[in-house]
């Protein structure tokens, strides 16, 4: 069988690429797209490490077949900053140390930008469970929460 | 993900064309919503089908609306359309009370209700709830359609009543009662991201001198399926809602369990606390109506 031809836009770019019909998402955009920000951590939905956005919805992309996304939009960690200018989120991250190693990094900003979007002043319950379905093994929870209040306050002006 | 055949792919647009693919295809077909279940079990290969059919493109799986006051879902509505449809959500509260609990933000983004019944869980969080409401699932077939309440779609742990050929069209639920409500909860030892030792969902309806005039009780997590405890409903029926009766509605609720040992509980356990679960969610319904 031939592989499957997909157009989607990335990061507000058209893009298209060849993929077989079992293969995720999360797969194509590290492999041929070369976007390597967005990580494979669990491949089963459990981790958020690979957590991208799908036509303005938080999804697994480990979770998700590359030829579903035919005409789609899709969101990831490289189209977070404006060039070199950090999203504030991604500022505040730093600022607060809210990262050791950094795999899940991505999943977590992608994920609380998402949050932002849909709620500007969570309370850190809200943020909580939020980022539930997103694990960090290093750093712990503190200071991811803290950088996200943090950034909502920022943005909030 | 490991292969050791081709898998093919196929996006109808309408239900006759998604009812002749899954008819006319000889090896292992699947049928594909959220994906949440279906891609774990391909990642694990648990699951290894040689056709998958996504069913998201078909307009009645993704329509979510209201008609003389009854609401239908389709089969691919997923978990957060269902959460921000705030109508649904003050008509179906215990059904939203389910839903929410059906893993993180980014599952539910994918993950539908449709999919959480035809995976058939017998811990799955929205079917008591489903159950609860007089939720039926909309099937078509080959043959045409049918209705079935949701208590009879579920056959066991993974099964359903689904002949092969035949695809979940939406869940329908029925006209909300005045002065009804419901609730569903569960007990989890975390708060988010598990799956429950025991869960209860339960609808009732109150006469204006606070007599409960109907209540309909599920229970999940305790049996092969999710159960009706038509005697916990009878417990409630034609009472004030006292201490007394409360007490004998637990018990009833208790009797009907028939759980197993296992990692998350043990029989004894899950006994002792859907008793406590079912009175907090009986409480949480009348809380609601109020």
């Amino acid at each position: 069988m031939t592989r499957r031809h997909i157009e989607a836009k990335i990061n507000g770019d058209n893009c298209d690429f060849l993929c077989e019909s079992n293969e995720t998402l999360l797969s194509v955009i590290r492999n041929q797209l070369q976007l390597t920000g967005t990580k494979e951590g669990c491949s089963t939905g459990d981790c958020g490490a690979c957590s991208v956005m799908l036509d303005g919805r938080l999804v697994c992309s480990c979770l998700t077949l590359a030829v579903e996304v035919e005409g789609k939009n899709i969101d990831t960690i490289e189209g977070m900053s404006n060039g070199e200018d950090l999203h504030i989120l991604q500022r505040k991250f730093l600022e607060h140390a809210a990262l050791q190693c950094g795999i899940c990094t991505p999943g977590f900003l992608i994920a609380a930008r998402a949050l932002l979007e849909k709620n500007p002043n969570p309370t850190e319950t809200e943020v909580r469970y939020w980022l539930a379905g997103n694990l960090c093994r290093c750093t712990g929870y503190h200071k991811i929460v803290e950088a996200v209040l943090d950034a909502a306050e920022e943005m909030r002006g | 993900m490991k292969r050791v055949k081709k898998m093919q792919y196929e996006s109808p647009k309408s239900i006759d064309d998604a009812i002749s693919l899954i008819s006319n295809s000889p090896g292992n077909v699947r049928l594909l919503a959220g994906g949440t279940d279906l891609l774990v079990q391909m990642q694990s290969q648990v699951a290894d089908p040689d056709l998958v059919i996504d069913i998201k493109n078909i307009k009645e799986m993704k329509e979510f609306k209201k008609e003389d006051g009854v609401y239908t879902v389709g089969a691919a509505v997923t978990g957060m359309e269902i959460i921000e449809h705030e109508e649904f959500g003050s008509d179906w509260p215990g059904v939203v009370d389910g839903v929410k609990l059906i893993g993180s933000i980014q599952i539910k983004g994918r993950a539908s209700m449709g999919g959480n019944l035809c995976n058939a869980s017998p811990a799955a969080d929205s079917i008591p709830a489903m159950i609860a409401s007089g939720a039926s699932a909309v099937i078509a077939g080959p043959n045409g359609r049918r209705e079935v309440l949701v208590e009879d779609f579920i056959k066991g742990p993974g099964k359903t009543s689904l002949k092969s050929n035949e695809i979940l069209l939406s869940v329908k639920f029925p006209i909300k009662k005045p002065n009804s409500s419901g609730a569903y909860l569960r007990f989890t030892p975390r708060t988010e991201m598990d799956i429950a030792v025991v869960g209860v969902g339960i609808n009732v309806t109150m006469s204006d001198s606070g007599i409960c005039e109907e209540a309909k009780v599920s229970i999940g997590a305790v049996a092969e399926k999710a159960l009706v405890v038509e005697d916990a409903a009878t417990a409630l029926v034609g009472n004030k809602i006292t201490d007394e009766i409360i007490e004998n509605f637990i018990s009833k609720v208790r009797a009907s369990a028939r759980p197993i040992n296992d990692k998350r509980g043990t029989v004894d356990f899950r006994i002792q606390v859907i008793g406590v679960i079912a009175k907090r969610a009986l409480k949480m319904a009348l809380e609601r109506i109020r």
